[in-house]
């Protein structure tokens, strides 16, 4: 397998009974990206992330992770990669301190080593002054970053992070995006990232996937997808107050627009980008005085929920 | 065999039980305290067993007890006080390893689902064989360190019970040595092996708990036997049950290895 890649899947799936959990997912995720996987509860993120690292065998399909077979080689390659899981997972009756040095061992770091990496990645997580109390004392944020230090304790080539940021404060959540951001720029990681958060994906993201029922409905670059459901999703208008009846009524004629009244400002959706001018003109010719026309990129919020409904409107 | 990583599942797994005081404090209070009273009441009775040996009901003890191969030569009151610390105790000996290791053995994956902390525990570098050999030691270790501890504590508190009557020390007997050395650690991992497997089915530590009183059942069986006088503990027969005790082990581990995946107790969480 090229070093380049980080993993590749082909047609993996598994199944818990009926219930088709992950569904022939096909992927390719380069070495050093921040990928990002989206997608609903239940729709087979973490399913995913426990076949990835051989901890749940496949229904069928194959997958080679950082050149390995994961249930083959799974000591092997549990060894170079590292799990934040959904819920933090960590001992609460030991102390931080403890959680962490007990990891260590487990991941094979050389004893002589465990001291120092334990206090840099406390310092790092800001929890050096609360090392020796109970991780069962700590706040939820306290405890995610503990279980975000000991997914980084044996310095995994491959980190799959599980909603990271989930339940924590602004700033607690500033932490985190900084450190995924170093760790993929500054040292060459590969993070998977999966996530509910849209701002977070397209924050942090050089690819993003979609889940769906567990079968993959779109990948690619957020701008790629993006432009993949038009480029002009939203479009804010500001026009003399006496004549937005009328550009309501006129919007609402445009094949596939859509539009409201939103803090003061009409906002159509559905527009193609190269429908805009047209859109604009029939407005000025029908008298309207318009102030502000101000075409907006589709976020990759938009996207996903285009997706969504995209996916409502078939079924 | 990663050693460190086993090491480290003990450690945790200890440290954790030790730190749940309604888990830890009953297990390892209760032996002290059947090793301990036992032993005090003989002696505070002590005065009165020549009386009783003359009774019918300690005739009748009596009767049973002179036909045991260790008690001959003895006569009375002496051969009362051997009989109860030395036969009457050796089945409830054997419970305390049972408990201790039931006890510890529940909480091994059943307490880390009820805990949430198995997942991170299944993410780790060590095989199926590395993780269930560390929760069957995490579990072993404590059983055996209460069958010999609890085995010395024993010796000192069964000779100095005896001694108004024995008036020397006469404990520990070839049989109990071979009941400490040989089948307490074997029976320990019975309990261990049974309930590690139980323990990996169970959602929860009570569920685990409860079943595991299956394996308790086939030693308060044998004590029964024992008191009952149906089966007489002998240096040769202790050496049998040992022996018979490792063979179920054997198998356990056998059908444990065979049958564990961290992929089954994925599908769980």
């Amino acid at each position: 397998m090229n070093s380049d890649i980080a993993f590749v899947t082909d047609g993996l799936t598994r199944h818990f009974g009926e219930l088709v959990a992950v569904d022939h997912l096909t992927l390719e995720v380069q070495a050093g990206e921040v990928f990002g996987f989206l997608g609903h509860n239940g729709a087979g993120k973490t399913t995913t992330v426990r076949l990835l690292n051989g901890v749940l065998d496949p229904t069928s399909g194959t997958a080679r992770v950082l050149g390995l077979a994961p249930m083959e080689q799974g000591p092997a390659l549990r060894r170079r990669t590292g799990v934040l899981t959904e819920t933090p997972s960590l001992d609460e009756r030991l102390t931080g301190r403890e959680n962490l040095e007990i990891y260590a061992a487990l991941y094979g770091v050389p004893r002589r080593e465990i001291a120092a990496r334990v206090k840099e990645l406390m310092e790092v997580f800001q929890l050096d002054d609360r090392a020796e109390e109970k991780a069962g004392d700590y706040s939820k944020g306290m405890k995610q970053r503990l279980a975000l230090a000991r997914a980084l304790i044996h310095r995994p080539e491959l980190l799959f992070l599980d909603e990271p940021t989930s339940g924590l404060d602004p700033v607690a959540a500033r932490l985190v995006h900084d450190m995924i951001t170093h760790l993929s720029h500054d040292e060459d990681r590969t993070v998977f990232l999966c996530t509910h958060n849209l701002d977070e994906a397209q924050k942090l993201c050089d690819r993003v996937a979609v889940l769906e029922h567990g079968k993959l409905v779109a990948l690619g670059t957020p701008a790629e997808l993006a432009s993949k459901i038009g480029r002009s999703q939203r479009l804010e208008l500001q026009v003399a107050r006496g004549d937005e009846e009328t550009v309501l009524r006129l919007l609402a004629e445009a094949p596939g627009v859509s539009a409201h009244r939103e803090n003061g400002t009409i906002v159509a959706a559905g527009a193609a980008w190269a429908a805009i001018p047209g859109l604009v003109t029939s407005l000025a010719s029908a008298g309207v005085h318009i102030y502000r026309v101000a075409p907006q990129e589709a976020s990759l919020e938009d996207t996903y929920f285009a997706l969504q409904s995209e996916k409502e409107e078939m079924s | 065999m990663n050693w460190n990583a086993m090491q480290a599942i003990v450690r945790k797994d200890l440290k954790v039980v030790f730190q749940n005081k309604g888990v830890s404090i009953p297990l390892i209070v209760a032996p002290v305290v059947i090793l301990v009273a036992f032993p005090a009441i003989v002696f505070f009775a002590g005065p009165m067993l020549g009386g009783m040996a003359a009774t019918d009901s300690g005739s009748s003890i009596l009767g049973m007890a002179a036909g045991l191969p260790g008690l001959a030569g003895y006569d009375g009151a002496e051969m009362m006080v051997v009989y109860l610390l030395v036969y009457m105790m050796a089945g409830l000996y054997l419970l305390l390893p049972t408990i201790v290791a039931v006890g510890f053995a529940a909480d091994s994956f059943a307490g880390e689902k009820e805990r949430k902390t198995l997942e991170a525990l299944l993410y780790t570098p060590t095989t199926d064989w590395e993780l269930l050999l560390g929760k069957l030691l995490s579990a072993w270790l404590p059983a055996l360190g209460v069958a010999w501890g609890g085995f010395l504590l024993y010796t000192v508190m069964a000779n100095l019970a005896a001694w108004p009557v024995m008036g020397r020390l006469f404990f520990p007997t070839t049989m109990w040595v071979i009941l400490a050395v040989w089948v307490a650690p074997a029976v320990a991992g019975l309990g261990v092996g049974a309930m590690v497997l139980i323990s990996s089915r169970a959602r929860t530590y009570q569920e685990a708990y409860q079943l595991g009183g299956m394996v308790a059942v086939l030693i308060v069986g044998l004590l029964v036997l024992q008191v009952s006088g149906v089966m007489v503990f002998s240096a040769w027969l202790v050496a049998l049950l040992g022996l018979l005790f490792w063979a179920i082990d054997a198998a356990l581990l056998w059908f444990g290895r065979r049958g564990f995946r961290r992929s089954k107790l994925a599908t769980q969480m």
